[in-house]
């Protein structure tokens, strides 16, 4: 059952009023304009132990994201293809308000919303990732971990995953005497496009791009879109109780397109692909 | 236990080059996470593990809450990418006994005296395993609630010790734990002199025992040094700074 919740992190209000004087203004309290997204630092490679992996920084929220792969069989309806897992854990590391346990409903919606980038864009070629037809294929697992929270959990996350799946070098199996054996070898993953996800909230009339924590706090409506390498919307996922007017979701998606090429260009930049 | 391969060379170097007194390198990085009142990353040879420490605050339910001291809540967690097959992201049984061990370990050197009615929470995240994580865990955790301010009697350290090819060795690697004869991991509180964590599986005659117990106790020695540096690295520049005081 889902049901309507206080904001765990509370904000002041006079430090709402100032918020919002601030705003109208054109300038957020950290200092940023309304479209200005945090500083996004990417290191990868830093889980030896996964087949890829990234440590991303968004201002001060940092998500670590690592690809396991193993074989297994496919899921149902989808016999030839690969099968892919993204799961999402906010850890109680992160935050004052987290507490352990199985996921909420915020955490699962993260996981989903940043899965369905992935999957729907079709940012990796599953087809490719099959080794007996209907019976055993690649399972690429996606986990990522949310070790540092000030907002913007969506987009964070999605940059994790993404520049963790396309750094990655995926593990070589082969089938011998009807058992899946580890070739030892390694192969590109069949990337064909890259997705990247951009989140902008509406405050009042004022919409802001990449909120932090004091922000969400404060905000009416969140709506994040993916875009892919061709600038085509991929995904969307509208939160919170308030709305949109229908002009509004066309500047967003005007500004997921441009901010999602910037991202894009310095993903490529990092990872050398085409 | 059955050994398939001589785990160390002729010339008396481990799996993993080291000599059998040799920790594998060590850094602590003080106050990585910022949300957390304290906290740590530290790596220990190819073990990546963050700890971070919430509290002296509010207990949650009330009930739970003690009227002469305070509640100590510890979790050790493994990320699914941590290990060489994935881990599901569901606490095992060996996670929740570590984060009871864990806890044990480091209660000992807390003054909880000092903060009746509230809870102290530890979170020790394992990004990337290597044996000895718990060892680590405990050696990461220590340091995040020195920079909590939590009021503490002495540090606990920790380290391995084992026992591989019929040799006494410090701070067991993965693969000495897997393939290895006996491992022996031990938290100590250096200056007090007291050990708060003792496990051990393998086989170990009572010589072996007493030489395997001293060694391990040199290992957590180093590791404090470490420890001891990384804060004041952290709170006063660096040790030169200190000095100059």
């Amino acid at each position: 059952m889902s049901l309507s919740k206080k904001s765990t992190v509370i904000v002041e209000n006079l430090r709402k009023k100032q918020m919002r004087e601030s705003i109208s203004a054109g300038k957020r309290l950290d200092e940023r304009g309304l479209d200005e997204v945090r500083p996004l630092v990417i290191e990868l490679d830093v889980i030896k132990k996964a087949s890829g992996s990234a440590w991303v920084k968004l201002g001060n929220t940092e998500v670590v994201a690592g690809v396991k792969v193993e074989t297994g069989e496919p899921f149902e309806g989808l016999e030839n293809s690969g099968a892919m897992i993204i799961t999402a854990e906010v850890l109680p590391i992160a935050s004052p308000h987290v507490e352990p346990g199985p996921p909420d409903e915020e955490t699962i919606e993260l996981a989903r919303v940043v899965d369905r980038g992935v999957r729907e864009s079709e940012m990796l070629d599953l087809s490719k990732l099959v080794l007996i037809p209907g019976k055993i294929v690649y399972t690429i697992f996606v986990d990522c971990s949310i070790i540092n929270v000030d907002g913007n959990l969506f987009d964070a996350a999605s940059y994790a995953v993404i520049s963790a799946l396309a750094s990655s070098k995926l593990p070589v199996f082969e089938i011998k005497d009807d058992k899946v054996v580890d070739t030892g070898k390694t192969q590109e993953p069949p990337i064909t496009t890259i997705p990247v996800s951009v989140t902008t909230v509406k405050m009042g009339d004022y919409l802001l791009s990449d909120p932090n924590t004091e922000e969400e706090a404060c905000m009416d409506a969140r709506l994040t879109i993916t875009t892919n390498s061709k600038g085509s919307i991929v995904a969307m996922q509208k939160g919170l109780k308030g709305n949109f007017s229908v002009d509004e979701v066309k500047s967003i998606a005007e500004k997921a397109r441009v901010k999602g090429e910037e991202i894009r260009g310095k993903l490529k930049g990092l990872i050398n692909i085409g | 236990m059955v050994q398939s391969r001589s785990l160390i060379d002729e010339s008396g170097k481990r799996s993993d080059g080291r000599v059998i007194d040799e920790l594998r390198e060590v850094k602590i990085n003080v106050g990585i996470i910022k949300n957390a009142d304290g906290s740590a990353l530290i790596e220990f040879g190819k073990n990546k593990i963050i700890a971070a420490v919430y509290g002296p605050r509010e207990v949650h339910p009330k009930h739970m809450a003690l009227s002469d001291r305070c509640v100590v809540r510890c979790r050790y967690h493994m990320s699914p990418f941590s290990t060489d097959t994935r881990k599901s992201p569901a606490p095992s049984r060996r996670e929740t006994e570590i984060s009871k061990v864990i806890r044990e370990s480091l209660e000992p050197a807390l003054i909880l005296e000092d903060y009746p009615r509230a809870a102290i929470d530890i979170f020790i995240e394992v990004l990337q395993a290597d044996g000895g994580s718990r060892c680590a865990g405990i050696s990461a955790a220590s340091v995040a609630l020195a920079d909590a301010g939590i009021n503490m009697r002495d540090m606990v350290s920790a380290c391995a010790a084992g026992k591989v090819d019929d040799k006494i060795v410090i701070d067991i690697n993965d693969t000495e734990d897997k393939e290895g004869g006996a491992d022996m991991p031990v938290a100590y509180m250096p200056n007090l002199k007291k050990i708060t964590l003792l496990q051990l599986d393998g086989e170990l005659n009572s010589n072996e025992f007493n030489t395997c117990l001293d060694e391990a106790i040199r290992g957590c020695l180093k590791v404090y040094e470490i420890q001891r540096s990384s804060l004041i690295e952290k709170y006063f520049g660096n040790e030169k700074g200190l000095k100059e005081e």
